[in-house]
């Protein structure tokens, strides 16, 4: 584990941090199912992405979150935040238990990111607004000279929003080579297919077109994810990471279904879906065994 | 699993609903959705634009029976009400339908340009609106889009307080020769209205009389005014409820009524404390020489507490138990 001062997150092998995600995926779906509500499929589609950044690639600690040196991550996704509390829980930024008062009555844990959690660097949940702030955010750890990298998490359907090919472009411009835009690129959106509500394809092609530098990888791919989120760009550009993924991943009656966007499960559900879990950790043992 | 989050009604506001004899009906966006979808059979005119809010919006079933009459643009509200726009700028009789939080801020300057200033007859309908998302936190809480709307010229302004209202003001709207915001919630509304009850944009609904004080309220709120006038009609106090539907151009003969012939006013909305009906009705009786007593009730200027819409109504007391009280106060 990491020392109190050091900003490095923990040092944790391939298949040990593919055992976490599916940990945290439970977690994810314990604390969708306790509160009642929340965003399933958005939230286990991203838990590899935001389990390589928190245990392997950022500069950021529980210990350390006021350093101004520290990485940044400004989730644009907000609606997938029990994923980014429960990382953050298990991270140490506050004790899991407090994941219980998801969505209650003068809690703070509300059904976005808020900054009243300790680990939650900006409000969210309004869609299209994350990459604008971590222009921001780029644009003033290089005027302070510092090292930190900057990154934020987008949906595929999110990208509709104008915002943000406008911090697109400024990214560009700016040569913000220290920032990361990860696209959760699931396909899906409220509605269905992000084709069929408005298509945003060629992705890869269009952030090239914008000048930044764009790294395809397996979402779901703990290694192929760690070396794009942790390889500077070879230029003065931003790097875009288009991770495809599966909406619902790890629970097989969810993976790619669009009614699972904030779709919560019953009871029967909920216990098949923590035993497909179970039996795929039970795998990945043996495996490492 | 938790408990479940508190219902709306309290067992003594429950009890006061089935004195009043009121009945369930839908919410008012899927009241909405059904009724433009009648509308639209019948007229191929009337456009409907959604940005990955049909699920909220109650428009599946529209979408699926009328699939030439739906335009939809995916997440991108600013692009929402411009292409609303410019649907009515060509003859169409366009609905842009969204979230209210994302449709009246992100997308102010199109309404006060594209569509308030060029002067279209659009419909913008707020969906999900006030805190009817509750627990998801302020970003999806719309407490400014009065305040916001009320200072653009040129657009009337409607929250409904049941499903009898929310066909009137779809009706008035599709109608209409100049903008329109709608603005509805995703609960369940009780109906409030008599069978001869009338709906006319600008025009106050009278839910019950009385003239101890005036409770003048819109949307959601009404209901919890009229049950506490139940309730305090036990007391002894006989209280007016007006469903001040439309909140411009404010229904300012029966505001002005009320303050005359009542002890004392209550505005009551799912709305900041500033800048919505309570403000408009404010500046109305002062410029009029009317000074009863007076209380805006609303979401106060701080940080909204967390929880369900019916955790937030009841802690700002917009509840039978909440306006009860302050009433029994105001009159001492
Ligand atoms: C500005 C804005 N518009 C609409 C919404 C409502 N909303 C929440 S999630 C969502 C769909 C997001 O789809 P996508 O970006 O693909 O996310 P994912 O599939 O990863 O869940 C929508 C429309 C919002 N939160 N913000
Ligand atoms: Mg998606």
């Amino acid at each position: 584990m990491a020392s109190q001062n050091d900003m490095s997150p923990p040092a944790w092998s391939d298949s040990q941090l593919a055992l976490k995600s599916i940990h945290l995926r439970k977690m994810t779906l314990e604390a969708i199912f306790e509160a009642g509500a929340g965003h399933t499929g958005g939230g286990l589609s991203c838990i590899d992405i935001l389990n390589v950044l928190y245990n392997r690639v950022l500069k950021v600690s529980p210990e350390n979150f006021d350093s101004p040196g520290r990485d940044h991550y400004v989730q644009s996704k907000g609606h997938s935040v029990e994923a980014l509390y429960v990382v953050l829980a298990d991270r140490g930024f506050f004790p899991v238990a407090d994941l219980k008062s998801l969505c209650h009555y003068q809690s703070h844990y509300v059904g976005h990111p808020t900054r009243k959690i300790h680990g939650i660097e900006m409000n969210t949940g309004a869609l299209g607004h994350g990459l604008p702030i971590c222009v921001g955010m780029a644009l003033a750890a290089q005027m302070d000279g510092l090292g930190a990298r900057v990154f934020t998490l987008l949906g595929d359907g999110e990208l509709a929003e104008g915002s943000n090919w406008e911090a697109a472009m400024a990214a560009s411009h700016h040569k913000l080579d220290n920032l990361v835009a990860i696209i959760d690129h699931n396909t899906l959106q409220i509605s269905g297919h992000t084709r069929d509500v408005c298509s945003n394809e060629p992705l890869d092609e269009k952030w090239r077109a914008f000048g930044w530098e764009v790294r395809v990888v397996d979402g779901h791919d703990i290694g192929a994810l760690s070396t794009a989120l942790t390889q500077r760009s070879t230029g003065p550009v931003p790097v875009c990471v288009i991770a495809n993924t599966i909406k619902g991943k790890g629970v097989s009656f969810m993976e790619n279904v669009a009614q699972w966007h904030h779709g919560v499960p019953s009871p029967e559900e909920y216990q098949k879906a923590q035993n497909e879990l179970s039996a795929a950790e039970t795998r990945i043992r043996e495996v490492m065994a | 699993m938790s408990a479940p989050a508190p219902a709306m009604f309290s067992p003594a506001a429950r009890e006061m609903i089935q004195q009043l004899g009121l009945t369930r009906g839908r919410a008012n966006q899927e009241e909405f959705a059904v009724f433009l979808e009648s509308l639209a059979r019948e007229n191929s005119n009337i456009i409907v634009v959604t940005s990955d809010s049909r699920g909220s919006g109650k428009l599946g079933p529209f979408a699926k029976s009328l699939p030439r009459q739906l335009v939809e643009v995916g997440i991108a509200e600013q692009n929402l009400v411009g292409i609303t726009a410019g649907l009515a700028a060509c003859g169409k009789k366009s609905f842009g339908v969204s979230p209210a939080c994302f449709l009246t801020a992100r997308s102010l300057e199109q309404i006060k340009n594209d569509i308030c200033y060029s002067n279209v007859p659009a419909v913008v309908v707020g969906i999900s609106a006030g805190v009817s998302y509750g627990a998801l936190g302020t970003t999806h809480h719309s407490l400014h889009d009065f305040a916001a709307l009320r200072a653009i010229h040129n657009i009337t302004l409607v929250a409904p307080a049941d499903n009898f209202e929310t066909r009137g003001a779809v009706l008035a709207a599709a109608k209409a020769v100049t903008p329109t915001y709608l603005r509805f919630g995703k609960a369940a509304m009780l109906d409030l209205h008599a069978p001869n009850a009338c709906f006319e944009p600008g025009r106050a609904i009278p839910v019950r009389s009385g003239s101890d004080l005036a409770f003048i309220a819109s949307g959601e709120t009404v209901v919890h005014c009229l049950l506490a006038a139940g309730f305090l009609e036990t007391k002894g106090l006989h209280c007016r409820v007006l469903s001040m539907h439309t909140v411009r151009p404010l229904d300012e003969a029966a505001l002005h009524q009320a303050a005359r012939e009542c002890r004392a006013i209550i505005s009551v909305e799912e709305h900041s404390i500033h800048g919505g009906l309570g403000e408009a009705c404010a500046a109305s009786l002062m410029q009029s020489g009317l000074h009863p007593a007076f209380r805006i009730v609303g979401i106060p200027d701080e940080d909204t507490v967390t929880g369900s819409q019916a955790d937030i109504f009841r802690h700002y007391g917009l509840s039978m138990e909440g306006l009860s009280d302050l009433t029994l106060k105001m009159l001492g």
